[in-house]
């Protein structure tokens, strides 16, 4: 099961110039919300920006999270 | 996804103008997000239709692979994919969706 810090350092690995909030929403480790404030999101649609988020999270995507309320943000 | 699935997904986002893979039915939606999708939906009065992905372990993977999107539910208006839960909320709030779905 992923803790919010290995989302977080996953996360900051693709985007490290990104502000990154992970907030796990039943204490059961695979229901999270993520904040993600990066200059990389400049000029990309919404659904072009939470791809590149699920992208820097890989495997995770399929199976240890089971939801990820997803939020981005250009700063 | 095999061309038969394929074929399967273009159609069902081209002959229903809005078009939502969801987790559930509308009446009975299986995921709070799905629910979420549903409701914005009626909330904007559009008229949709739904699949159930849950009911099609087959398509469960393939609308994935097809939009390159890893979770459910997925919308799409015009067959074109909009988002998930989270942009379609925001898309709601913000006022896009209602342009989306007028237009």
């Amino acid at each position: 099961m992923p803790s919010p810090d290995t989302l977080r350092s996953r996360l900051l690995a693709s985007f490290p110039d990104a502000h990154v909030e992970v907030t796990d929403l039943t204490g059961t480790a695979d229901h999270f919300q993520a904040l993600v404030v990066s200059p990389a999101f400049a000029g990309k649609t919404r659904v072009e920006q939470h791809k590149m988020v699920y992208e820097a999270l890989g495997e995770l995507m399929n199976g240890p999270i089971h939801a990820l309320a997803l939020t981005t943000r250009i700063p | 996804m095999t061309d038969e699935t394929k074929t399967k997904i273009d159609d069902l986002i081209k002959s229903h103008r809005v078009m939502l893979f969801m987790k559930g039915t509308r009446q009975f939606p299986a995921c709070g997000f799905s629910n979420a999708v549903v409701q914005i939906l009626k909330k904007e009065g559009a008229s949709f239709e739904t699949f159930n992905i849950l009911a099609d372990p087959e398509m469960r993977q393939a609308v994935k692979e097809f939009s390159n999107w890893p979770t459910y539910p997925q919308l799409y208006v015009d067959g074109k994919f909009v988002g998930g839960c989270d942009i379609v909320t925001e898309m709601h709030e913000s006022g896009e969706l209602k342009q989306l779905l007028g237009a």
